[in-house]
């Protein structure tokens, strides 16, 4: 059946929900409750994890085709299957995604405290969501699973969030929800006029330019969103700011993936020419956002939104990575990706330290930290590090690897994109000064805690991703290579071909 | 051996730095110390197998990244110039981390400083060992890092954190065009691995990009990245407010070490640069400058530390326009000598410092040579090192630096040689200067601070004294290897110089008059400082007075930061304040917010588009910028 010989992906997929149902089946006092609702979201979580490791092991990075394929027939009359796989593209975000969900887990043992049963199933469905999303294979399927990650994260942000919550929870909804209505028509006409919505073979089916540029269009305005890019960013600042540390974790470093992914997974493949006719347009949006967010995220005096403008600003290099259309910037893009959801996730968890412990992510409230938090100082150095794409951390190789990609386009937008070292430096660091160095000047911050046991586990396994990324990206860059080389090859021959049918040399 | 070199530093940082608080001050300190002292055993060692033996070799690590043809690992490279490199890094590290036991013996954190310094030390190694750019790169941003972390060390110290910040920034301005000379190299070569870029150098030399020689861009970018690590005139201004990192920090990143990466990088890259003449010609050009620049500021400041900051970035200059006219063999050689003396300085500063109980100015220092002999002679032989009299060791650099720019015969030599001479003649003014105000005449500390005066003890005493040999001896002894006869065989074509030139012949050749005047201008300088301010203090106020202007330029630093913060860090913070305020929270979000409300009242929209504000223009501005460049590049 498949290289796992059952059907992984959709244990995967569907595991955590029936950690959520079993969850869900608990009744009894509110502690009780609480403490078993936490255990078992761990433990689904940890299992799903092990469980996905397999595809670390198992998944063949020689082959560029989908692997550990499950096909079912759902709709037939329609063309409509279940079809799950993972090709070199998803199955690192699966990875992710399943990496991601214990750490937050851990990360709301204690801070999360009203309704934890009901925080815990919306965690674990929303893995199922995130996890469906990477493995679907069917347009369809697709849909519902990405759309179907906007309910569990609006309901995380707007029970669970900070004082604006309401407002947060529905900008952020609506923002996305709009885009996606347009997805919807534009998967509508392209079942219409292929008689499937299987990915592969739509891959296969040429769409004439005319339609490609509004099916692109389409397909922009809902990925654009979620991406966030400039100028449609300014409903994640606010979701951050006001979601619960792991709802900013997870929407940091899994949700801002879907758009980028979307852009890889179908706006390139299945609308190559209207892609190529649309990248400069692309390049100066993304250029825009390095520099435009990166001197706001220079301004901020919230922590959480100082962090939020930052990962429009990353997102900015993957949408320029996405579409150089080299192998450089295509691979720059997806290990940006994955780097940006380790970093920013594990950035947002040192938020989440001091907020635990003062409750303000006023910048000016805090001040001298390394003194009495050492541990968590270098900790946050780390990954304040890892955000600036110092060689060595995680962040550098796909900076590095876009700017490259990005000069075979125009070495102008190389340019662009590489202000962002020097914007991303000063914002860090400015950050950085003024949570841990100088004086001590409030005395309550004198009697913190430095990190619990607790959350030296949660950051553990991200502040080795870091390092590990930084010094052998080679291992995640393995997995990309084949797929990617595919996809660049497919899309030059796509152009060329349009421009010989338009009689252009 | 040449694995040890690297990672012996390492395993110090790691011990000291995670372990530290757990075996105690003393046993980190020590442990740090051991192992460098082991890199330094190793890295002599292979200095003397690789270079004066003459066996080059590269020790692969593993891959590093794979993506599509862009191929490259984590190695580590030994040649001529990584060995004389790594041989003078782990034995002045050495020396300044024993240096550092004495030094910061009365600090609260001594495991965090030493964890910090090895940690340099590794990334310095890594830089220099480097067999492609981007490992290089590593190193660069690596060595930029532990520069931030160590000159941030104080942390209470506000100066202290915008000095650090100021320094990471800056020199991240040098970096992005590293990294887009890289991005060049690789789309030129098509690879960044230093030995298919070398192979291939002739070939690209008639290769445009964008209409422009690509070499020569290749040579302009890198050469950017280099002024900012090197401190060059306009990416300077970081340097001297390094200084507010403690001093063994100074005398090991700032003046023997990292600063000196970007000299490496011309040295190493000098196959490239060879085939890039104009680029060359801006490296003299701007290299001359900031020798001459950088000099004049010495000349009037008060601080003990910045004096020899500015001193540092006169004669990274030298080795600037040396590599510019295509001596990189004498930039090599001043940087290996300038390492020694410019240590030496530095921790004989920190000697003074510290019998000072923590003075920097030196006005407020004077007659204590008596107190702190040892400290007073090695601070002598610095000063006299750095001014190039005969049989120092900066005399035989220099002087071959002064040769080569009149030996090039070219106008921007000439213009090299000019600039060269005189700062030679501020250099060895601004030297004696510091040494008169500080050593002799009346003290003018107030007596608490006379009655502590105190020499250091051994453990200072004991690196001090091992430097003041190399800063007499490395001159005469190295001579001979680095720029002399046995310069072919020594270098064993790391360095690579084009044959049309014959720069390392026409060296020989010079006229005879240039050592000469050499020396009558470094004479000249010392005594003119011994006559102002050992027998005449009155009149270096004088002159001050009678040229105010002139004064405040140059104790201003010639309004380089002033002028930076009005044209990039305000502007910033308005654009930063005002993207934020007026384009998110009003345009953007007001969008959807009010459409409605701008649907009721267009008229009022059409008088809010001529507010006048500037901040909504530039909005207006972007967003018309995208529609037009995007237009422009669909056209193209």
């Amino acid at each position: 059946m498949n290289a796992a010989g059952f059907p992984l992906l959709s244990l995967l997929t569907f595991l955590p929900l029936a950690g959520a149902l079993i969850i869900m089946s608990v009744r009894g006092e509110e502690a009780v409750v609480a403490s078993n609702a936490r255990w078992t979201a761990l433990w689904t979580s940890l299992i799903t994890f092990a469980l996905s490791l397999i595809l670390w092991f198992r998944f063949d990075k020689s082959s560029p085709d989908f692997q550990f394929v499950e096909q079912l027939s759902w709709l037939p009359e329609f063309g409509v299957n279940y079809m799950m796989g993972v090709d070199g593209i998803s199955v690192l975000f699966v990875l992710l995604s399943t990496g991601l969900t214990p750490l937050c887990i851990l990360a709301s043992w204690e801070s999360v405290e009203n309704r934890v049963r009901e925080y815990m199933v919306a965690f674990l469905v929303l893995e199922t969501m995130m996890v469906g999303m990477f493995c679907a294979m069917d347009f369809i399927l697709f849909y519902v699973f990405f759309e179907g990650v906007l309910i569990p994260m609006f309901l995380i942000i707007g029970i669970w969030g900070g004082a604006r919550r309401v407002y947060a929870a529905y900008k952020f909804f609506l923002y996305t929800l709009l885009g996606s209505v347009l997805m919807l028509l534009a998967i509508i006409v392209l079942w219409f006029s292929a008689g499937t919505t299987a990915i592969p073979e739509l891959a296969e089916f040429e769409i004439p330019f005319s339609i490609q540029v509004w099916l692109f269009l389409a397909f922009f305005a809902s990925f654009a969103v979620k991406v966030p890019m400039w100028p449609v960013h300014t409903w994640l600042p606010d979701a951050h700011v006001e979601a619960p540390t792991a709802g900013s974790v997870i929407l940091a470093g899994v949700l801002l993936k879907m758009g980028a992914y979307g852009f890889l997974r179908f706006s390139l493949p299945l609308l190559p020419e209207a892609s190529a006719f649309f990248a400069p347009f692309i390049y100066v949006l993304s250029v825009v956002a390095v520099v435009y967010t990166s001197l706001v995220a220079l301004a901020q005096q919230d922590m959480k939104k100082l962090i939020a403008y930052s990962s429009v600003a990353h997102m900015g290099i993957v949408t320029l990575g996405i579409f150089t259309f080299n192998q450089q910037g295509i691979e720059g893009a997806l290990f940006t990706m994955l780097a940006h959801g380790v970093v920013s996730g594990a950035l947002f968890l040192c938020v989440g330290v001091l907020y635990d412990r003062v409750h303000s992510r006023e910048i000016a409230r805090y001040g001298g930290l390394a003194k009495i938090m050492p541990a968590y100082a270098l900790v946050f150095m780390l990954f304040t590090m890892g955000s600036v794409a110092l060689p060595g951390t995680a962040g550098f190789p796909g900076e590095f690897l876009v700017i490259v990609g990005a000069w075979a386009v125009s070495p102008w937008v190389a340019l662009g994109a590489a202000l962002g070292m020097i914007l991303g430096a000063a914002y860090m660091l400015y950050l950085y000064r003024r949570v841990s160095f100088g004086r001590i000047i409030r005395d309550d911050l004198r009697s913190l805690l430095d990190l619990s046991p607790r959350e030296y586990a949660t950051f553990a396994p991200l502040i080795a991703l870091t390092l590990w990324m930084g010094i052998y990206p080679q291992s995640f860059l393995s997995f990309f290579s084949v797929t990617v080389s595919q996809l660049v090859e497919q899309h030059q021959a796509a152009v060329q071909a349009a421009s010989r049918l338009a009689g252009l040399p | 051996m040449f694995v040890g070199a690297v990672f012996f530093p390492l395993l110090g940082a790691t011990i000291s730095g995670f372990f530290g608080r757990w075996i105690g001050d003393r046993a980190a300190m020590w442990s740090t110390v051991i192992c460098m002292v082991l890199a330094a055993v190793c890295g002599v060692s292979a200095f003397f197998q690789v270079a004066m033996g003459g066996q080059p070799t590269t020790e692969m690590l593993f891959t590093w990244m794979d993506v599509g043809d862009l191929e490259f690992a984590w190695s580590l490279r030994y040649d001529t110039l990584s060995a004389v490199m790594v041989g003078m890094v782990t034995f002045i590290s050495t020396l300044i981390h024993l240096y550092s036991v004495g030094y910061m013996s009365h600090d609260e954190t001594p495991s965090r400083f030493f964890a910090y310094l090895s940690l340099f030390t590794f990334m310095m190694l890594m830089l220099v060992t480097a067999d492609n750019l981007v490992q290089l790169f590593f190193g660069w941003e690596g060595v930029g890092l532990a520069s931030y972390l160590l000159i941030g060390y104080w942390y209470e110290k506000e100066s202290a954190n915008a000095a650090a910040m100021k320094a990471f920034i800056v020199n991240r301005v040098g970096d992005l065009f590293f990294m887009l000379g890289m991005a060049l190299t690789f789309w030129t070569f098509g690879s960044l691995e230093f030995d298919a870029i070398f192979a291939a150098a002739a070939d690209r030399a008639g290769d445009t990009f964008l209409g422009l020689p690509s070499l020569e861009l290749i040579g302009m970018l890198m050469f950017l990245g280099a002024c900012g690590k090197s401190a060059q005139i306009g990416l300077h201004t970081w340097l001297p407010d390094a200084m507010e990192g403690p001093t063994p920090v100074s005398a090991l990143i700032h003046a023997a070490t990292m600063v000196t990466a970007g000299v490496f990088l011309m040295c190493r890259m000098s196959p490239v640069m060879e085939y890039a003449p104009f680029a060359l010609s801006v490296v003299t050009v701007v290299g001359a400058t900031t020798a001459i620049f950088a000099a004049t500021i010495g000349c009037v400041q008060n601080d003990i530390k910045r004096i020899i900051a500015y001193s540092t970035c006169s004669q990274l200059g030298y080795m600037f326009f040396a590599a510019g006219v295509g001596l990189y063999q004498a930039a090599m050689f001043h940087l290996f000598t300038h390492a020694f003396f410019k240590a030496l300085l530095f921790l004989g500063a920190g000697s003074v410092i510290h019998a000072m109980s923590d003075e920097q100015d030196i006005r407020r220092m004077g007659g204590i040579w008596r107190k702190i002999p040892v400290t007073y002679v090695v601070m002598w032989i610095g000063s006299l090192a750095l001014a190039g009299i005969p049989i120092f060791a900066g005399y035989y650099s220099k002087d071959a630096i002064l040769e080569g720019a009149i030996a090039a015969q070219s106008g921007v030599g000439a213009y090299a040689f000019a600039c060269g001479i005189l700062a030679a003649f501020l250099t060895a003014f601004y030297s004696w200067r510091l040494i008169i105000l500080t050593f002799h005449g009346k003290p003018r500390a107030d007596a608490g601070t006379m009655a502590h005066v105190h020499e250091s003890p051994a453990v200072m005493l004991i690196p001090l004294l091992l430097l003041s040999v190399g800063a007499v001896a490395t001159g005469f002894t190295f001579a001979p290897y680095f720029i002399g006869d046995l310069q072919e065989q020594f270098w064993n074509g790391a360095i690579f110089n084009l044959p049309a030139k014959h720069m390392m012949e026409a060296l020989h050749h010079a006229p005879h008059w240039v050592p000469t005047v050499a020396k009558i201008t470094a004479v000249s300088g010392i005594a003119l400082a011994v006559l102002l301010y050992g027998f005449l203090p009155w009149v270096p106020a004088r002159i001050a007075a009678a040229v105010p202007g002139l004064y405040r330029f140059l104790l201003n630093k010639w309004y380089f930061d002033e002028l930076y913060d009005r044209v990039f860090v305000q502007p910033a913070r308005h654009l930063a304040v005002r993207f934020w305020q007026v384009g998110d929270v009003r345009i953007i979000d007001g969008m959807p917010n009010g459409a409605a409300a701008v649907a009721a009242g267009a008229a009022r929209g059409a008088v809010r588009l001529q507010t006048g504000r500037v901040a909504n223009y530039a909005f207006a501005m972007i967003i018309g910028l995208v529609l037009f460049i995007t237009i422009f590049l669909l056209g193209a």
